[in-house]
């Protein structure tokens, strides 16, 4: 009758089969007891699993998957701009505003952008087609600046002529 | 230092602080030296229990030769360095990090609770400017709800992340973390919801700003009002350091004292709010006195003979003095010489325990020190919660397992600890004497040593491998420890447990602990209000119940084993002399006089821990109406009886004639009942909750808020619902002896198949019988 001692279970059940055999296969890569190491890529998994965002039961339940508390993996979700934390359109457009764009126009790019689209920074076109990520810092392009990232996809040398051929070919 | 050798103990290296030359460990920082001698160095994320974040950058001193000022916290010694506290470049440097702090603190210290103690408030004189530059907007966090113990102002924050650091690192439950980046970090308990931890509240304490408060407490008082008076918390045998908070005598609140040997810096939850329960509506404050079924209110010395007509009406032998296993010491000793004025041997402490049949024998302290405990390799626990039972106890533990010690386990539950179990058992009461047995079988093959033929009762388990890897990491530990806890005691075959893990203990080399429950076990001992010559035990008086009983500090239907065999016991008494700071119902229904007694906080007196240390208390709260110290009751109740030795004047001349040190237990071990068969059925795992343990904590509104509260349930192993046709939310018709309870389900394979999770000590256990025994479960409604 006697029984060992359980391990926490919380329902990881959000998790799809996929999701988790990516984030095994990430768990995999680091040595024994340091799942925590894994976050930031089962975070991922789990964002794609779910139309491009994370709720607080995803992130919950890739905490309880890693077996690491939850608020640990509630920091990195929060921490990187490339993890949402809020439902995001189909499409997401990050404009980056930190020095080298800026010197280049991409303040005048953000506000063409805003003004096209009908959105602030941070928020979504009202169609869902497009999100305007909120401020990005410096995204390692500034050879080309100014620049953005569409969908995991850079494009420089932008003005505005050329972000609304890049923009009006999104689904 | 090791005078013989003349060489220091440590190596050591010189610095010179603003001039001061300075002796100081290797590789220590910066702060760690001018804190010990006694040179003010500004800081708010430094905390000498905590790693070093070196992420407020308060403490910037100027270094010499170093290009730029340094963080006092984060810069190792170096032999002759230099250190400038108080150079132009450290006060300028510390003056522009408090500028930078201040910009989204919001200046509005009077509306703060933390206002007046606030470590920010106080830098802030020193380092901070008259008048801010900034005409920007200040941020603005939104609160966050973690409980009803803590109270959270998260735009005061100013990110020093102590209270994410002592979660992580002291409690051990990683609930705060900080989320966000750059302007908009915010720390917080996040998705986690509520701080659950036991040490929770120590965060408040961390905390240098007002972001984090003292709930309950919140605005009711100003630090500048309060009195602070030195005491020791009296809900577990630790006896922490504390101090009170009073305001014209009104406890207001707890923080915590330092004793490295004790409680280091910290105070167990329980500890800090169980005060909030001192003022509550069923506090007794006047003598009264039951006049043909009506509670009528009468002076002192009317009580005393009502009292004294009580305990004279019958023969000695007739007598049953039960005692709460937290009274004082002089308490125990006065109540021993009154039983004996009166003839009666019948007195005990322990109305939780059941099994006494190796009276005399058992050790009363731990033979481990507290400090020692987390120097040890491997701890055992038997039937030992210990983050609940003491929780500074259980931080002791996960010292010691980080420090790589192997915890194992024979428990009725799946507790979750704080540190990881290297193996263990986890098995319904009616199997835990041939869990330990085999355990104890595994360690003689292991040392070869032979088990003596008296505990060969408990052996015969088939599956073993368990108990080998058990026995394995005790026979390899050098200091090994067992505690064997409440679970453990209050079990029907306490005895052969005790003797089984002291046999476990003497052939491994491991020290025994027995962690009994209340806060003086230990004075009790010393004290003798243990069954005398031919005395009845708490078990066996209330078997063959007593004419005439004095209850000390006990509800009858919360504080003994067996509720409703105890108030049954108790209805066919003549007469019951209740001494008691609470007067509950069933109090009220039983008693005949009742004696307001001043409650923990307010007494005065001395206890001893169990680790046998005696700490003094002194009477830190003001007495509620009549309410009147615990000896001093005791003395007028063998004057008003007329017997000698109730002369004292005052505490002094009391302690005078008191024993010292408990009886020392007899050698060897005595032979043991026959162990009865393993019963078919469910068996009760009654667990005393954290928050139930005497009357104070049970009526702390915060403590009883607080997730760990929870009882009207019971916890069934999914094998056994199923068996039983219940899920998770039904409602289980819970029997025993006859009387029944309704509660709703949990299942979980926290509990083990064949037991029934059903705490004790709680309003729903208060009409069930023994915490520890068998048990009937049905669907509510099926009969």
């Amino acid at each position: 009758m006697a029984q060992k001692p359980l391990q926490i279970t919380t329902p990881t059940g959000l998790l799809t089969p996929e999701t988790r055999a990516k984030i095994d296969g990430w768990v995999a890569r680091f040595p024994a007891g340091r799942q925590r190491s894994a976050v930031i890529q089962s975070l991922m998994a789990a964002q794609e699993q779910n139309g491009g965002w994370l709720s607080d039961e995803l992130v919950a339940a890739v905490a309880a998957y890693l077996d690491i508390p939850p608020v640990w993996a509630a920091e990195v979700a929060s921490f990187y701009s490339m993890l949402h934390t809020r439902p995001v359109g189909r499409n997401t457009v990050n404009i980056c505003t930190n020095i080298s764009c800026w010197l280049n126009g991409a303040e005048d790019l953000v506000a063409h952008a805003e003004r096209k689209l009908g959105c602030s920074m941070g928020e979504t076109t009202a169609d869902g087609r497009i999100t305007l990520v909120r401020e990005e810092e410096c995204l390692a392009g500034c050879v080309r600046a100014p620049m953005m990232v569409v969908n995991g996809h850079y494009h420089e040398h932008l003005d505005a002529d050329a972000f609304d051929r890049i923009v009006d070919g999104l689904e | 230092m090791s005078a013989v050798t003349g060489q220091p103990v440590v190596d050591t290296v010189t610095i010179e602080v603003d001039g001061i030359p300075l002796q100081v460990p290797k590789n220590s920082m910066i702060i760690e030296a001018t804190d010990k001698a006694g040179i003010a160095v500004p800081r708010f994320c430094y905390h000498r229990k905590l790693t070093v974040a070196a992420n407020c950058r308060m403490c910037l001193v100027d270094v010499e030769k170093a290009p730029k000022p340094m963080p006092a916290c984060a810069t190792p010694v170096m032999d002759g360095m230099k250190v400038y506290t108080q150079s132009k470049r450290a006060v300028d440097a510390q003056h522009g990090v408090m500028e930078f702090l201040l910009i989204n603190h919001p200046l509005d210290c009077p509306i703060c609770d933390q206002g007046g103690e606030c470590e920010l408030q106080d830098l802030a004189m020193g380092y901070g400017r008259s008048v801010s530059r900034f005409t920007e907007r200040k941020r603005v966090v939104k609160d966050k709800n973690v409980g009803p113990l803590i109270q959270t102002d998260m735009t005061r924050c100013i990110h020093c992340t102590r209270c994410v650091r002592f979660l992580d690192q002291i409690a051990g439950t990683c609930e705060m973390g900080g989320t966000g980046r750059g302007d908009t970090l915010e720390i917080t308990s996040s998705i986690a919801g509520s701080i659950d931890s036991e040490l929770s509240g120590n965060i408040i304490d961390l905390c240098p700003v007002g972001a984090l408060t003292n709930k309950p407490f919140r605005f009711s008082a100003r630090a500048w009002e309060l009195v602070s008076k030195p005491s020791h918390a009296g809900h577990d045998g630790v006896g922490s350091a504390l101090y009170y908070h009073l305001r014209r005598g009104e406890v207001m609140r707890a923080v915590p004292r330092d004793l490295e040997s004790v409680n280091e810096a910290w105070l167990s939850d329980r500890d800090r709010y169980a005060h909030f329960g001192l003022y509550a509506d069923d506090r007794l404050q006047q003598p009264e006195v039951k006049q043909d079924g009506e509670w009528k209110t009468v002076s002192w010395d009317e009580a005393f003979e009502a009292a004294a007509a009580v305990l004279q009406a019958q023969p000695g032998d007739e007598l049953g003095v039960l005692m709460s296993p937290s009274a004082t010491s002089e308490e125990y000793f006065l109540a021993r010489r009154l039983a004996d004025g009166l003839g009666c041997p019948h007195i005990d402490h322990r109305g939780r325990e059941t099994d006494f049949s190796d009276d005399g024998y058992r050790p009363h302290t731990f033979s481990t020190s507290i400090v020692d405990l987390e120097h040890v390799d491997a701890v055992a626990l038997v039937g030992c919660n210990p983050r609940h039972e003491a929780p500074i106890l259980g931080h002791r533990v996960r010292k010691a397992a980080l420090d790589g010690a192997k915890v194992i386990a024979l428990n009725p539950l799946d507790w979750s600890f704080h540190f990881d179990l290297a193996d263990g058992v986890i098995a319904a009461p009616q199997e835990w004497v041939g869990e330990l047995g085999a355990l104890a079988q595994a360690v003689a093959e292991a040392t070869g040593q032979a088990l003596p033929e008296s505990l060969a009762g408990a052996t015969g388990r088939a599956d073993m491998e368990a108990h080998r890897a058990m026995a394995d990491i005790l026979q390899r530990s050098e200091r090994g420890a067992i505690i064997v806890g409440q679970a453990a005691m209050s079990h029907p075959q306490a005895a052969w447990l005790r003797q089984l893990s002291a046999w476990i203990a003497q052939a491994t080399g491991a020290t025994l602990n027995l962690l009994p429950f209340g806060a003086n076990t230990a004075g009790a001992a010393a004290q003798g209000a243990l069954p005398g010559e031919g005395g009845l035990n708490a078990a066996a008086m209330l078997a063959s119940p007593r004419k005439a009983w004095l209850l000390w500090d006990l509800e009858p239907d919360f504080d003994l084993e067996q509720p409703t065999g105890a108030m049954a016991a108790l209805s066919r008494a003549e007469g019951i002399v209740a001494v008691s700071s609470f007067a509950g119902p069933a109090l009220r229904r039983r008693a005949t006089v009742l004696l307001p007694l001043a409650a923990w906080p307010e007494t005065e007196g001395s206890f001893v821990n169990l680790e046998g240390h005696r700490f003094d208390l002194h009477p830190a709260g003001r007495l509620p109406g009549e309410a009147r110290p615990g000896w001093k009751i005791l003395r007028r109740l063998g004057n008003a009886c007329g017997l000698a030795g109730f002369e004292q004047v005052n505490l002094a001349e009391v302690q005078a004639v008191m024993p010292d040190a408990p009886l020392a237990p007899a050698e060897g071990w005595p032979d043991l009942p026959p162990l009865p068969e393993v019963a078919e059925g469910l068996y009760r795992i009654g667990e005393v909750p954290m928050y139930a343990v005497d009357a104070l904590v049970r009526r702390s509104k915060a403590l009883q808020q607080t997730v760990h509260a929870g009882h009207g349930f019971i916890g069934l192993n999914p094998v056994d619902a199923e068996r039983l046709g219940l899920a998770v939310g039904d409602t289980a018709s819970v029997r025993q002896n006859g009387d029944t309870v309704e509660l709703e389900v949990r299942v979980t394979p926290r509990v083990p198949v064949g037991g029934a999770w059903v705490r004790a000590a709680t309003k729903e256990s208060a009409v069930l019988g023994a915490a520890m025994g068998p048990i009937d479960i049905t669907a509510a409604g099926s009969g």
